[in-house]
């Protein structure tokens, strides 16, 4: 029941990691606190089901391609609009990816109505592995590795290679970093349909756990948001490290005190917001 | 003078308004003018984007509601009920989320109004769990003048509008209106200045969450019932698109933005299904359920558009014409 548990908060703290990564990435860069996030964490899920309910496509192949076709979406949401708001306060960003939420949410719920479709876990995953202390389901160990190893290149690729140099220097000084012939505004494009693949990633791996409706990116984002202010958005290590971290305490408390669950995060943030208003890994600007 | 001659009329019409209109409409549309404008109190006036105020709305709604239908109380003491926890919540709502900058503040507001929302699916005794909190009484007036009729409530709810209309008008044009203004252009120069910045923000925001609570209180009055819909971030969202409709920072924007998005949820499903009719295209009859379609539309032209608003932009037109 513990062990249990803890996994669920592993696998929930995965997805936490993975959208608070995402979000940190395009704040750090953009300026944006990107609201949509959620609802392309659910737009992925809903691909992936519409790809193999409608088009026989294996999980997969829906695993590669709904990133992708989010991460176009995002492209093109930035080219077209975000990037009008860069040199206005930050709060037009979160009120225009707010509506594109309302927006997207609004035309699935207007075709698929509020209820949820199942998707089905691929065979490769199906069953459980017996551990001794414990039954492990063996797509929640997948989901797991899957998403901690999607962390860690991207932590790599920020904080270790040349291309994640110019990006630091980009959150860092812009300007200076165009004024050594770098395309930042490519940077900043690429960026974002890079964050919002990895909340539609995070979609694909979640679909077969819950079940797949137009409103799971909403409530999920706002658990989100209340990660990222416990964290800060000034570590990529940070966001990875709080969003498991949260997921295990919220496991935890399902076992000890399960009607707390849904809220055991806000209180964390509470309990930070109170100790340490900058965050666990923030540095207030 | 032009503006007060303006506001004589608008008063006139509104006295007049429900011999023509539905009264219930026109009060739903009052106490949603209201809660528009004490949040563009906040956003407008001061510079903060709370997205919890889904939260004082709706829970004045359920105080009010218990204390006129459980705990007896007179139409008056209900109304201070709900105001009080609209006041409360705002406090700690308030002192917590001004711990952080920017950014941080909305998401902390939206955070903490979540947890309200969870608490009013847990405590179904108080808030009736999905189901809300149905038929709540109106009462008597001062336990005389009595409220079931639909013209007299409406001469009460058109008072509360005003006085909160009011309060608001002369915080804005106070000494200490003037700070809040100084907040929102600069921060640190307020700081600088002197001013307990903080201190100032924690009372914009406290009297914004009350009168936002006698705006959810009365609603919750006028209509006899409560939900959880009004506790959703989708109520906080609701009132953010009123307010931007309207235009931030303008006295009148939050009314007419809150008339256009409330007459707009309530007719997009006629004209949905009126589309159908006409198109034969089945997928129009959704269009009263994906509401949110519709108003994340609007969000988004607002936002890329017309961000002063519909008041913003006349007055900037204006200006243009005549500068000063």
């Amino acid at each position: 029941m513990m062990m249990s548990q803890l996994l669920l908060g592993l696998v929930n703290g995965s997805f936490y990691a993975m959208l608070s990564l995402g979000l940190a990435v395009i704040f750090g860069l953009l300026n944006v606190i990107n609201f949509s996030h959620g609802a392309l964490y659910m737009m992925g899920a809903f691909l992936a089901w519409m790809g193999m309910a409608y088009l026989g496509l294996s999980y997969w192949v829906m695993l590669v391609l709904s990133p992708f076709i989010v991460g176009v979406l995002g492209v093109v949401i930035e080219k077209t609009m975000l990037r009008w708001l860069y040199k206005l306060d930050h709060l037009y960003g979160l009120l225009l990816t707010f509506g594109i939420t309302l927006l997207i949410e609004g035309v699935f719920r207007s075709f698929y109505g509020v209820s949820g479709q199942p998707v089905d876990t691929p065979e490769l995953l199906q069953g459980a592995t017996d551990l001794g202390f414990m039954v492990m389901p063996n797509y929640r160990a997948w989901v797991v590795v899957a998403s901690l190893l999607v962390c860690l290149v991207t932590w790599f690729v920020i904080e270790k290679t040349k291309l994640g140099a110019y990006l630091r220097a980009g959150t860092e000084n812009p300007k200076l970093v165009e004024a050594f012939g770098i395309n930042v505004p490519l940077m900043v494009t690429l960026t974002y349909g890079f964050g919002v693949a990895l909340a539609a990633f995070a979609g694909v791996l979640a679909a077969p756990i819950i079940q797949v409706t137009p409103l799971m990116g909403s409530n999920l984002i706002i658990v989100v948001f209340a990660v990222v202010v416990i964290g800060g958005m000034g570590s990529i290590m940070g966001s990875i490290l709080t969003g498991l971290g949260l997921g295990v305490i919220e496991g935890l408390t399902k076992v000890f005190y399960p009607e707390f669950s849904s809220t055991v995060v806000f209180l964390v943030m509470v309990i930070v917001l109170l100790l340490r208003p900058a965050g666990l890994f923030g540095k207030e600007k | 003078m032009n503006k007060k001659v303006g506001y004589a009329i608008a008063l006139l019409l509104a006295l007049a308004a429900p011999f023509v209109g539905y009264p219930v409409f026109l009060m739903k549309l009052l106490c949603f003018s209201l809660f528009a404008c004490a949040f563009n109190l906040l956003i407008g006036y001061t510079g903060l984007l709370s997205f919890g105020h889904a939260a004082f709305f709706g829970a004045a709604g359920y105080f009010t509601g218990n204390a006129i239908k459980n705990w007896g109380l007179p139409f008056e003491l209900a109304l201070l009920a709900g105001v009080a926890a609209g006041a409360f919540i705002g406090l700690v709502m308030g002192a917590l989320a001004i711990r952080r900058q920017g950014i941080y503040f909305s998401m902390i507001t939206l955070a903490l109004a979540q947890m309200v929302y969870f608490g009013g699916l847990r405590f179904g005794d108080f808030t009736g769990g999905e189901d809300g909190l149905q038929g709540v009484p109106r009462g008597k007036l001062l336990g005389v003048v009595d409220l079931s009729s639909d013209l007299t409530l409406y001469y009460v709810v058109l008072a509360i509008f005003v006085f909160g209309f009011a309060l608001i008008m002369r915080t804005v044009h106070s000494p200490f209106g003037q700070v809040l203004k100084a907040i929102k252009e600069n921060e640190p120069r307020a700081i600088s200045l002197g001013y307990d910045v903080d201190r100032f923000k924690l009372m914009a925001f406290v009297l914004s969450a009350a009168l936002t609570g006698l705006a959810g209180a009365t609603k919750t009055m006028v209509l006899g019932f409560e939900t959880l819909t009004d506790v959703h971030w989708s109520m906080s969202g609701l009132v953010i698109l009123m307010t931007l409709v309207g235009g931030m920072g303008t006295m009148v924007g939050p009314i007419i933005g809150a008339v256009i998005i409330i007459a707009l949820e309530n007719k997009l499903g006629d004209f949905g299904t009126f589309m159908a009719l006409q198109t034969g295209i089945e997928w129009f009859n959704t269009l009263g359920e994906a509401v949110s379609m519709v108003t994340g539309l609007i969000f988004v032209a607002c936002v890329l558009l017309f961000r002063r608003g519909i008041v913003g932009e006349i007055l900037a037109y204006f200006g243009r014409r005549k500068p000063a």
